[in-house]
Parts: structure tokens; sequence; C-alpha cells
């Protein structure tokens, strides 16, 4: 089945929040960030702001009547900043105004004296100073102190990964209409509507049933819409509250991208042991996780840094320490591997050192360590693996032999251009790691003409979760799928979502899809049973009608529909998903947190440009671990984009943050994302499709960030082709590799310890082109 | 009063000039799949189609109409996404729907238009060119790979085309809605309406070519701004006038791209401006309003500065002429009067001894502001330099012609060592600076890099690739 919405996606017809038809007598809000990233706020100035023709009013933290504050998981974030600013771009006042345009001039107008405070943008800095978002975590697994001893060969390092910024092409949004006795109607484009909705209750000061908020698509999320919709909204909320009247606010690029957070940067220090047989032994690790001006959910990205940090190897004594570190930057948050790519590329750059000092192909290493079933995790879970069958698969199908000699061959020819290849397996484990998240919910009517209409708390951002839910319920009722509508995500309906994340979105709603469908189809074979006269285990469906024995009977889907209505049987159910099986200890830091992990391997091959420092990706080789899935070209369109989001991440996305801490990579036209032509030449994708039992629905495995850590192969192949052009080159580990840094290493030297860094840009060093 | 035709319906306006096309359509006309991701043509989910009456037919071209006034639509047809759609899906959005090419969705229309833009281009149906009519959208969903796969089929959906007119061809396959096949006869009996160009009544008015930067960095300013449109006041033929070569102000990149004169003079001159932006700016783009821009890193400033164009300045009663590298005094001051606009450009083409390179280098390489970009012109008499003309763009606070480096070449023989010299030269009389697209010692390492690379380029019998090779 496509995309249910390809349709109206192709035709221009698919309503985003900024595409929803306006209330008479719509206001515009537009919020005013700090233009500083740390100091106490001196003086705020309106008075000529509120002058400007058409503004109605300008809401400060003076104005919250409920909480000024709409941290998730610890209450650190103020919606408004009221004494002290924390980030450049931290709201400190919302302009609410007849027009957008008005609305905006009015911003341009405030102004702010602020007493500067020393800005921080260095997680190790930050760490030194004692400013941790939470307390450190550490994941342990035998005892690294003792294994060193067995180790014959053992190598430290540095690795840094750099941010990302989300770049959904829809930026943030929300739309709050005031509703009668006080209530309101949010819409928003939010990952999290329950989110969503708390913290515009908190801050209006109003129960939570007095909010709705309704989510109908996202042009994109990809975690970035997970907490920090919720800002957005609740301004909305607070402005429509006040004044009675609907307030819009969807954010221009420059206003997104300064005032929200990003991938987290994190800088890492590891240590790698490893035997004679070159087994990994030991692994030590520490990361310093940049999470900026407030938790967002950076506790929670840690932690998963912390489950992958071992990526797909099986290493018995591991000791990982991770610090959340508090800096001057727009709260860091959720985006697609949510902390595991931060986490795997430390342990490849490991691998990666131990194998250029041993003069190995790292291949070597990655393949001897791969994680077998009965294998432990650090945290504890059994591995139920299927590393070793891709990684085969990906050698074999591929004839990963032939690559390299083939390179090698390319190599010794050519002495502009070098090739370099890479190999990178991954393992993501499927369930948000808060167990309590992993709970779902469907509504689902039949109605008497036999349409089916399924509510669940999925927000459907481009990844096809709808597709997926209504194959689901025509699954179950064998109709067609156009009998199926999935309705949009409103809080009202279905209550305490938890997020579109965690790759879980299609396993939680459609599980409780099924159970909703199946609870309501077997109402129904009930009703065929006593008017057939035949027992109700006879009973099924098959392409809307009543089958009995196998055999057609004359009753039809609408039929037995209607003939259950008439017995005032129900045709509605509400069913309750929560993932079995799992549980985690936080004290102990061990337990049982996924469902089940996702395996894959890619082969990565580049051509580097040496005289210029650019490349291109001539392929990607995936062999992936579907499960057995159940909609392909979705899951393909998965694999695909979640790769090329990955390899722009390694390469030539590239955010700039100033001493000062103000953003310098604020627009597309200094950030840049992969355009038709960056991407691999080819992308081969084999489908490992298995049919074991597993926690997935219809045991089709989740598919929605696994794939963007394929794209760490990009920065290895790089990597090595550098390599083939000058061996001596001297190569932090740090991402991503642009084409500066490919150069600069390139053309690096062998003395010393000299690695190229990117100097500092100051203010005056900045001119606009 | 501005009158355009609007997909199938004719508009006149009494909205300022300066208005974008985007809010225009959005905001006042609730067509609402034209899409807002950046506000400066850097994403293409806002793009449009502009048909344009030349020579009694019209030519349609994808645009951004984030960058777009309206003022710049008088008297054209644009077309938006809800003006492609037909009873069921067109060919080209049933391609994009069956290749699983669309996931959120809000690129979509996007690509649909300039997919659409290939259909009715008279460029050959080959799947190369429906990828160039994409280069400038963005999706962050797909990894493209699918949209190639759709690309791929809306080149063989045209393949039969041949040699016939694309706008009959689309009708008679009914790939476009029915109307289009009017639209030349309703530009016609528009163009009567019109009262020519648009009158500016601005005591000082802000000239604007294509408005790609202008529109970037002046949005708000531009809405209610006294524009003259350049763009309505030339003409777009590039011809020749005695031993030069001639355009108008308002000649755009794809003007010269289609120029049989230009791929004569400089036949890699389309896998220079493959470099340089994208689809949609390079059909709005105009070559004056990238001189007069000034940006120290404007592509195609770079190329005609190496090339010895010549600028004609006028200020409505006199006129002078102005080689380009004068035009620049410093970072955005320019030899140029307040009143004063191009209105013509001229060079004289490389005779057969004389050889042209354009190279580039940025973070991404297509859509995107170079890190560094140079150009060469370089007329030799078997190994002797008799001139060379090197110019460098983002190493300094103008587009600089190097002209140190290039007076120490002249009359030089041609040999890696001179050119181990020249960019030793090159690199003491520039000044770059860090910034987000690179740090200056970067820059000055790469311009030399790029110097060899015109050199191995231009010269592969005399200059080996190990030049490359030599280390710092």
């Amino acid at each position: 089945m496509k995309n249910r919405d390809s349709k109206t996606h192709t035709t221009g017809k698919s309503v985003y929040l900024d595409d929803i038809p306006l209330q008479h007598g719509t206001l515009f809000g537009a919020a005013f960030g700090s233009p500083v990233a740390h100091g106490n706020i001196k003086n705020l100035d309106l008075r000529e702001a509120v002058k400007v023709p058409g503004v109605i009013k300008i809401f400060t933290a003076k104005d919250i009547r409920g909480e000024n504050q709409i941290g998730g998981i610890v209450p650190d974030e103020p919606l408004f900043a009221d004494h002290e600013v924390d980030f450049c771009g931290m709201p400190v006042a919302f302009v609410v105004a007849e027009t957008d345009e008005a609305a905006r001039v009015a911003v341009k107008k405030i102004k702010i004296e602020i007493e500067n405070l020393p800005v921080i943008i260095d997680p190790r800095i930050a760490r030194a100073a004692g400013e941790l978002i939470v307390p450190p975590r550490t994941f342990a697994l035998g005892d690294t102190a003792q294994a060193w001893k067995r180790c014959t060969h053992i190598f430290s390092g540095q690795a840094d990964t750099n941010g990302q910024e989300h770049l959904y092409i829809e930026t943030q949004g929300a739309y709050a209409i005031p509703q009668e006795n006080d209530a309101l109607k949010i819409y928003s484009s939010t990952q999290s509507p329950r989110a969503t909705q708390a913290a515009s209750c908190r801050v209006v000061g109003v129960p939570m049933h007095q909010v709705e908020v309704d989510v109908i698509r996202l042009g994109g999320g990809f975690g970035g819409k997970e907490d920090q919709a919720n800002a957005w909204a609740a301004m909305c909320a607070l402005a429509a509250h006040h004044l009675k009247k609907p307030v819009k606010y969807a954010l221009s690029r420059i206003e997104d991208m300064a005032m929200t957070g990003k991938r987290h940067p994190y800088s890492s220090d590891f240590k790698i042991g490893l035997n004679e047989d070159l087994k990994i032994v030991a692994y030590e690790v520490t990361f310093y996780q940049n999470a900026g001006a407030a938790a967002d959910l950076s506790p929670a990205v840690l932690e998963r840094t912390l489950f992958h940090c071992t990526n797909t190897y099986f290493i018995p004594n591991v000791k990982a320490k991770a610090y959340s570190c508090r800096t001057h930057l727009p709260p860091n948050t959720a985006f697609r591997g949510f902390g595991g790519p931060q986490g795997m590329f430390v342990i490849e750059a490991a691998i990666d050192k131990a194998a250029a000092a041993l003069g190995l192909d790292a291949s070597v290493i990655q393949k001897k360590n791969l994680i077998r079933t009965g294998d432990e995790f650090p945290y504890g879970q059994k591995a139920v693996s299927e590393a070793v069958d891709c990684w085969n698969k990906a050698e074999t199908l591929y004839d990963i032999e032939k690559i390299k000699k083939d390179i090698s061959v390319f190599n010794a020819s050519s002495v502009l251009y070098k090739k370099g290849v890479a190999v990178m397996p991954v393992c993501f484990g499927i369930s948000f790691t808060n167990t309590m998240m992993n709970q779902a919910r469907a509504l689902v009517h039949v109605y008497t003409d036999g349409s089916i209409s399924v509510s669940t708390g999925a927000v459907e951002m481009g990844q096809g979760v709808n597709t997926k839910i209504i194959q689901t319920a025509a699954h179950v009722f064998s109709v067609a799928t156009d009998k199926v509508r999935v309705q949009t995500t409103s809080t009202n309906r279905i209550a305490n979502t938890s997020p579109s994340a965690a790759s879980a979105t299609a396993d939680l709603n459609c599980k409780a899809t099924l159970m909703a469908c199946t609870a309501i189809a077997d109402r129904l074979k009930q009703v065929a049973a006593d008017e057939l006269h035949a027992p109700v285990e006879s009973i099924s469906f098959k392409d809307e009608f009543i089958f009995s024995d196998n055999i057609k009977t004359e009753v039809n889907w609408k039929k037995i529909v209607m003939m259950a209505f008439m017995k005032r049987v129900s045709l509605s159910e509400h069913a309750h998903y929560v993932t079995p099986e799992i549980h985690y200890d936080k004290l102990k830091e061990k337990g049982h947190p996924f469902a089940y992990h996702v395996f894959g391997t890619a082969i990565t091959i580049v051509t580097v440009d040496c005289l210029r420092g650019v490349y291109e990706f001539d392929a990607v080789k995936i062999v992936h671990d579907f499960g057995a899935s159940m909609n392909l070209a979705i899951d393909r369109g998965q694999i695909e984009g979640g790769l090329v989001q990955g390899i722009g991440w390694m390469t030539m996305e590239e955010i700039i943050y100033d001493a000062s801490g103000r953003l310098r990579s604020n627009a597309l036209s200094t950030y840049k994302v992969p355009d038709i032509y960056a991407v691999p030449k080819e992308i081969d994708i084999d489908f490992l499709q298995t049919d074991k039992d597993n926690l997935a629905i219809f045991h089709s495995k989740a598919v929605g960030e696994p794939p963007l850590m394929y794209g760490i192969g990009a920065y290895f192949a790089i990597r090595n082709a550098i390599k083939a052009f000058n061996p001596a080159a001297v190569i932090a580990f740090d991402a991503p590799m642009t084409p500066e840094k490919t150069l600069m290493a390139l053309y690096s030297k062998k003395s010393g310890e000299q690695v190229f860094t990117q100097p500092e840009i100051n203010e005056a060093s900045v001119i606009n082109p | 009063m501005i009158r355009f035709i609007l997909n199938d319906t004719e508009q006149h306006t009494d909205m300022p000039p300066g208005m974008l096309l985007l809010d225009y359509v959005r905001y006042h006309k609730n067509l609402t799949g034209t899409k807002i991701g950046c506000r400066e043509g850097d994403c293409g989910a806002c793009t449009v189609l502009i048909g344009e009456l030349k020579n009694e037919e019209t030519i349609y071209r994808s645009f951004t109409s984030c960058l777009t006034p309206i003022g710049n639509v008088h008297g054209k047809h644009v077309v938006t996404i809800e003006g492609l759609n037909m009873a069921d899906l067109n060919p080209v959005q049933k391609a994009m729907s069956d290749c699983s090419a669309t996931q959120c969705g809000f690129c979509t229309p996007g690509f649909v238009i300039s997919l659409a833009g290939f259909c009715l281009s008279k460029k050959e149906p080959t799947y190369e060119n429906a990828i160039t009519a994409i280069d400038g959208n963005i999706c962050r969903c797909t990894g493209y790979k699918s949209i190639e796969r759709a690309a791929a089929q809306v080149a063989d959906l045209m393949s039969g085309k041949k040699d016939s007119d694309p706008l009959q061809f689309v009708a008679d396959n009914k790939m476009l809605p029915a109307y289009f096949a009017g639209i030349t006869m309703r530009l016609k009996q528009l163009s009567l309406k019109l009262n020519g160009a648009l009158i500016n009544k601005a005591k000082n008015p802000v000239y604007v070519g294509g408005g790609t930067d202008l529109y970037v960095q002046k949005q708000e300013e531009m809405k209610y701004a006294g524009i003259q449109f350049m763009s309505a006041e030339g003409t777009h033929s590039i011809r020749t006038e005695g031993k030069r070569i001639v355009f108008d102000q308002s000649v755009t990149v794809t003007d010269l791209i289609e120029s049989s004169l230009i791929q004569r003079s400089f036949p890699a001159f389309n896998k220079f401006a493959q470099l340089v932006s994208s689809t949609p700016i390079r059909n709005m783009a105009t070559i004056a309003g990238n001189f007069i821009n000034a940006s120290p890193i404007g592509d195609f400033t770079i190329f005609f500065l190496a090339i010895n164009a010549t600028v004609i300045l006028s200020d409505g009663k006199k006129s002078r002429e102005l080689p380009l590298h004068k035009l620049y005094k410093q970072y955005k001051v320019l030899d140029r009067k307040t009143k004063e606009y191009i209105t013509q450009i001229f060079f004289e083409p490389p005779a057969a001894n004389t050889f042209v390179n354009f190279e580039k280098v940025s973070k991404r390489t297509h859509l995107d502001i170079a890190s560094v970009n140079t150009a060469v012109c370089i007329t030799i008499d078997g190994r002797a330099i008799k001139e060379a003309r090197i110019s460098a763009g983002g190493v300094g606070p103008i587009p600089k012609l190097l002209e140190k480096t290039n007076s120490f070449l002249q009359g030089k023989m041609l040999d890696e060592g001179l050119i181990t010299e020249a960019i030793a030269i090159a690199q003491s009389e520039i000044s770059p600076i860090s910034d987000t697209r690179g740090a200056a010692v970067y820059k000055s390492f790469l311009l030399g890099q790029l110097i060899k690379a015109h050199f191995i380029e231009l010269f592969p019998q005399m200059i080996g690739a190990n030049l490359a090779v030599a280390r710092r």
C-alpha cells in the first residue's frame, strides 16, 4: 500500500499548521529572543514596540498566571526569561498583533539591557565548572580495571561529534483558538500532543481537560518537535486565553534555527583493549554531552548514548560514564537516533584507532566482535542478534573483497582521486528507554455503513505510521484500505499519549489498533455465528465477506456491521497496549529495556577529490534487519532517508556557534543539508526478512532511527580515502568531515600531533556575502 | 496595477509591486499548496512556474516565489501546484506517488512544480535534465532516491516529445490541465492591457533584477520600496556586435546557459554554471544583479572578471563604460552613483589560444555559496604565457582580480614550478577571514589548490596531476 497521504501531498492539498483556515479575528504572534547567551536582564523596554500599529499586547513572564515553566523531565526551563537569560534566542517576550507583519516589526523594536555573564559553549568546560543537568550515570559490565591486564593492545583517544539541525522543512508553529468556558483548542506541529497540552496547561493555569491539542500532520519532525513544539503552543495558548481571540505563530526559519535546540554535540574520551585474537576485552568511555541551557530531553538522550556505547559488539568488560553538561546554547533535544549515534561514533573511532595502529582494516576487528544471541549488553539485556547474519550477508551479497580490491587498484593508478570504503554495522534498541512511556491507545469506531475510523496517539510526520495503522485495521477486518480512515491526533480522543518517537510509534499504536479492531471483530464474529447458526470459531472475515469454515457466506461486511448495530452490539472499542517483558532498574543500571533490537550492516564507498578536498559517495550497500516488513515502500524510504540524514550529519552539516554563543550557521544559506547531488549515486538495500517471533507489529521491525547510523560509515570511508592519499595524515576523530577538514587532513603533516582545528569565529570576522 | 494570469484566472491587483508572490498566493489567494520553507530561495518548497511570452510562444521557468516580487510577474503566467491539478493525479504527481517519493509531503508540491517545469522546457527530456530541474528542491525525508526514480519515470514519459513543442506535447498527452493550451493567446491579450512596464514613481528607486539577493537580505524593506524592475527593460538575447559579445541587464544565468554563442565561446560553461545556485535561482538571477550585488564570492562576477568584461552604466541620461574590475572599491562599495544602473555587459570572446576555467569549492558542491571560487582566462603560445587573468572570490572584501599574480605570470614559461611560485604570490595578495565558510588558513590554501586545478584542467599535457601531490 502506498502512503495514504501521497495523493494530497502531490496535489498540494495536504493541510499543515500554516494552511489551517483562519478564524475571523485571528491574531498573530512573534517571539522576541535574547540577543545574548548569558546575562542578567537589567531592563526590558517595550515602549516603542507597543506603539507599532496593530500591536495588541506584548506578553512577558509577568503575564503568566499559571507557572512560567515548560521543562518536561526537569523543571528548569522557563517559557519566558524573567531575570536571567541562558541562551541566545531564549524567548523573553511574545508580541501579539493584528498581522504577522506588525508582530515582527514590533519584535525588532523591543529593547533589552542585559548585564553579560560568562558564556560556556564547551561541555568539558561546563563539566569542570560543575555545571551538570543531572548527576552523571555509569554503565558497567565485567571489570575493566582487571581486564586491562589481559589486553595485548590498548589504545586511547578523543572523539567529537557536532550537533545537527533538524531542518524539518515545515518550521515550528501553533494556533490556539479559545472555546467556550475558557477552554482552548490548540493546533500544533508537535510530535508529542500530550507534552504540548501539559506545557500549555501549566503556563495558562488550567486543567488538562480544558485544552485539546490537535495535530493533523507534520512537515517533518525528526525529534525536533518532540519537546520543542511546546513553547510556541504555550505562548499562543497564553495569549489566546488572555485576549479571548485566536492566536497563531508560525516561526520563520531564522527564528526556528536560532531558538530551538539541535542534536547534542558530544566530546568523548575512549580507551580500548584487545587481546591477541583481536577480541575487544575492555572498553572505557566518558561522554561529555553538550546539553545546552536546560534539560529538555537531555537526560534521556544521555541514557541512550550509554545503551548504545558498544554499538553492535560484545565487549565483556565495559565502563561507560556520561555527563550531561549545561552550556549556554539553546537546549539540545531529540534527533533521530537520540544519543545512540553519538555513542556509536566513539566505539567506531576506538576500533579505527586500534586498527590503524595495528596496520589492519577496521572491518577485521569489527567482524570479530559482533554480538551474538545470548551475549550480554552492558545494561544486562541478552541479545537476540542478527548482527552476524547481516554482516555475512553484506559481505557475500556485495562481495566486499572485490570492492576492496577494486579500490586498491583504483588508488594505485589515480593521483588526484582516491577511494575509501568503510563497513558500518549497527544495533539499535527499540522501545522508549523510560519503560513507563511504552504504552499506547487506539479508539476504533465502525460506522453503520461499514466505514472505519481509527484514532491513536501516533503523529504522522512522513514516516508512514498512519498508512501502517490503516493496514493493520484493514487486515483485521479484511476490508479494503479505503474503508479505513485515520483521524487527526487529538488529545480529546486519545489521552496521555507518548510522543511519536523512539522508532516505536508504529509498533505501539498499531498494536493498540490491532487490539481494538480484534475486540470489535470478535463481537462481529459472534453476531455472524448467531446469524449463521455456526460455531464462532468457524467464522472468519475475508475480502469484505463473512466466511464460515472457510466457505464464503452471503453475509458481507456492511451487512454484518448493520446486524450488529441492530442487535445493540458495540461497534466501538478503546484499547490499551503496553509493551510486555520490558523493565529497567536505574539504580543498578541493569534490566531489559528494549522489546527487541534492530541490526544491519552498511558498506560505504567514497571518492575524494584530493586536489579540492571534496568528495562524492559512489555507493552505500546495506543489509538491513526488517523482520517481516509490512510495507516495503515505506520501509525502504525510511532506510534511504535515514542514511542520507546520517551522511549529512557526518559530512556537510556543520553547526557553528561563535564564542559568544550566537548561532552563525543560522539559515539555509549557511547550514547545508544534502541536496539531490550530494546523496550516494547508488543505495542498495537488501531486506533481511526474518519471521522470527518478536514484539514488533506483525513481526515487522521498527525502522525509523536505525538507518541514520549507517551514515557514520561515511565519515570512516572519507578517512580511509584520505589515508590512501596521505598515509601519514593526522586526522582528528572530529565529525563532520567537511570539505575544509578533508582538505586540511589530506595535506596534514606527520610531524607532531598537530591537527588542524577550525579557529573560533568572532563577531568582527563575520561578513555577509 | 499589476496584471498577470494565476493558474487559470487573470489577476489585477493594487498590492505593492515589491510584495512577494509567495505571500500573495498563500495569504491573499489562499493557494496553500505553495509552502514556506526558508524564504531565501534555498529549499524550493515555494517553487512556482512563470510563463513568459517570447517570440510568440510561452516559455516556462521555475522560480522560487519567496524571492519573486509580484512586480516581476507583471504580464506573465504564474502556475502554482493548484494550477497543475487535474481530475486525477497528473503523470508527474502519479510518478511521485507511485515511487513513494513523498513522505512528510511538505517539499512535494515544489518537486512536482519543478518536474512540470522540466516537462514544459525545450531541453532534451533526459534523466539528467529532469534531475537538474529539481536541483533547487530540498527534501529532508526521502534521501532523494525515490525522487530520482520518479524523475526517471517523468523523463521516460517525455521521451516521445522529440522536437515537438513542449506545450503542445503535454496538452496532447494530457499531462497538464487543458487550459495551458490557451495561455499563449491569453498572454498576448493581456500584454495589450499592460501599458508597458510598471511605472515607478520613486525619486531614488531601488533597482531590482531577479531580486534573488535583495529579497534575502532586505525582505521587509523591499515590500514597500519604490522599485524599478530591470528585467522588464531589456531583452534576453545574447548577441554579437562587432568583435564583442553583448547582452542586456535583464539577461539571466539561464539565458547564458541556453545561448549557443556562450557555448561556442566557453565550451565548459554549463559545467561551471552547474556549480552555481540552482535551476530556479539561475532562472531568476541576472548577471547585472550579480555584479551590482558585489558579493566578494559572487560566482559570475568572478567568472566575468577573468574574461575582462565591461559594463555600461547609465543614470537614464548619460552612460559610461567601466571595466568590471574597476567597479569594486571596497566591501560592497562600488564605483557607481546612486541613480546609475547597468544597461549592458560586453566582452570579447576568447581567441583560439585563450583558455578559460572556473573552480568553486563549497561545503555542499551544489546550491551553496563558495568558500573560495576562482576563474582564469589565459592566453598562451606554446608554453609562453602571453596574458593571464586569474580572479578569486571569498578571499577578501571584494571579488578580486589577482593583479600581482597575473602580472607575475605574464611572459613566463608555463611549468609546475611557475605555478607554485604564482600561488605564493596569490596567497600574499589576498586577505581571507574566518567565517562559516571556512577558516582563513583554509581559504588561502584552497585558493592555491584551485589555481593548481585551473592548470591541471586546462593543460593536462603540460601540468601533471603530480602537482597536486606536492605537499605544502
